[in-house]
């Protein structure tokens, strides 16, 4: 038991794990439309889009989660309406405007007086650096976005299995997708600073993955995979805690067994 | 009452026309095929009518409306059935219970009228057996039955079905033909892409013939007889294969 409640003997240690859990509950929830919609992509996208609003945020002495979560919003959008007015594939769009986006943040840092730790951090995630304004952040974007997905649960699920009919039957889709790309880029800034760029894509695709492997209903897989990857963050958190390992990478490497143990049941069986 | 009415409607992709200055009017009770070789805008015609694809030019109504105007849930659209991912980890009573769903706002909750909704068409399909089953492991049939029963849970107004005989046994041809028919004598418009000509006196009230411009129109008997059919069946034939 003492080793269960160890880590908690510290203040940073109990940010830490609320926002694990945060990120990891909200990640497999927009993880499960992520994989079915097939967008594995799009979350890598945004994370390193996000890049150019913290650089610009660092240069303005502004608020990191705020310059990322612009910079991730608009370019959600932008991915939207270049994909749906451009007649542009969305894998196409989305390549062009995260290494665009991605770009000008690198370019913004190269002409910058120095190089700042700090960007080091949302480039590979230190959830032990978790301030308790980072956590009311963290926890209040997550039910802004929990919010919305249980409320628009039906036509997100409509419109991610059969787009075409559910727009004939009256299912303002280009809206609903609108706003499943906003809430995506919500829940990549929420994760930024636990998991890092690098790493948040693995966080909203692998839990929802290994779900997949293992039921064939919609609201199982989403169960599941909010299981999976609560488990994970908090799993992965307690681990770097004890094996003094990079959290982010640690909570992502854990996930990635899961995935393969799933994988290796669902063959099983 | 005229369910659907299109006026010199022109639909083009880029540069190459779809369509071109089509008129149909289809009234309630009324079904009405429509034929046509590979890539001659059939689907198109049933996308535009859905409200899918804007035309270029021309005016399509629906019940004295622009499609994107009117009410959800009112047109029911059955798409070919290679137009979904079929490894969706839904089950053949939740896609046919999404019918419902362009009637429920967001808070509504999936009430009793909408469960004997989908009960009622799994049932009228001869679906039962098969309602827990994931739609991984239906046959093409079963895929197909499983879209119109979708559409019928959704009550809808217009009816629109893209090819549904395409890939399906006779015995759920026999089906999907009876059912279409009595929604037809209820007052149901329907309007059906098909290749199906055998029967398609059947099927229709009235036919189409359709490349890219209506080629012919009235009823199935005169329009098959007519040099239209005949026009497209040799087309078909040296093409050497038909709209899949």
């Amino acid at each position: 038991m003492d080793v269960l409640l160890a880590p908690f003997a510290y203040d940073f240690m109990q940010r830490a794990f609320i926002a694990a859990l945060v990120v990891g509950v909200l990640c497999s929830v927009m993880g499960t439309y992520v994989v079915l919609r097939k967008l594995s992509f799009i979350g890598d996208g945004i994370a390193h889009a996000s890049f150019a609003g913290i650089v610009i945020a660092y240069l303005r002495h502004a608020n990191y989660a705020l310059g990322a979560g612009i910079v991730a919003v608009l370019t959600a959008l932008g991915i939207g309406f270049v994909n749906r007015r451009g007649g542009v594939s969305l894998d196409t769009a989305i390549g062009v405007l995260f290494t665009g986006a991605f770009a000008l943040g690198i370019f913004l840092m190269s002409r910058a007086p120095r190089y700042s730790v700090d960007l080091q951090d949302y480039l590979f995630g230190n959830i032990l650096a978790v301030s308790s304004s980072d956590l009311m952040i963290i926890v209040g974007l997550g039910i802004v976005v929990a919010i919305f997905v249980v409320v628009l649960y039906r036509p997100l699920l409509y419109s991610s299995f059969d787009p075409i009919v559910a727009q004939a039957s009256g299912i303002p889709v280009p809206v609903v997708d609108y706003v499943l790309l906003v809430l995506l880029a919500l829940t990549i800034i929420v994760s930024l600073e636990s998991v890092g760029i690098v790493l948040v894509a693995a966080l909203l695709v692998t839990p929802a993955a290994a779900a997949a492997q293992l039921t064939q209903r919609f609201a199982q897989m989403m169960a599941l995979a909010v299981a999976i990857g609560a488990f994970c963050s908090v799993g992965g958190l307690y681990l770097s805690y004890y094996l003094q390992s990079a959290s982010g990478a640690t909570i992502v490497l854990l996930a990635t067994i899961v995935f393969f143990i799933a994988l290796g049941l669902r063959r099983a069986f | 009452m005229i369910a659907v009415r299109a006026q010199g409607l022109t639909v083009r992709f880029g540069t190459v026309a779809a369509l071109e200055n089509v008129d149909v009017m289809v009234n309630e009770g009324e079904a009405l095929g429509i034929i046509g070789p590979n890539g001659s805008g059939k689907s198109t015609f049933l996308k535009t009518v859905a409200g899918l694809i804007k035309p270029e030019s021309g005016t399509i109504e629906v019940f004295g409306k622009p499609p994107r105007d009117l009410p959800p849930g009112t047109i029911g659209y059955v798409p070919q059935v290679e137009e979904v991912d079929w490894h969706f980890p839904v089950t053949v009573w939740d896609v046919v219970s999404m019918g419902r769903f362009p009637h429920l706002r967001p808070w509504e909750r999936f009430g009793a009228h909408d469960r004997s909704a989908v009960d009622a068409a799994i049932d009228a399909l001869g679906l039962r057996a098969l309602a827990s089953r994931n739609i991984a492991h239906l046959s093409g049939g079963q895929q197909q039955r499983t879209f119109v029963a979708r559409s019928l849970a959704q009550e809808p107004r217009l009816l629109l079905l893209d090819e549904p005989t395409t890939g399906v046994d006779a015995a759920t041809e026999d089906a999907l033909l009876a059912l279409v028919r009595g929604r037809v004598r209820a007052g149901l418009p329907v309007l059906m892409a098909t290749h199906d000509l055998d029967r398609a006196s059947e099927w229709f009230d009235r036919m189409i013939v359709v490349d890219r411009k209506v080629l012919a129109s009235g009823d199935p008997q005169a329009v098959l007889e007519s040099g239209a059919y005949t026009g497209i069946r040799e087309h078909t034939h040296v093409h050497g294969h038909m709209r899949t």
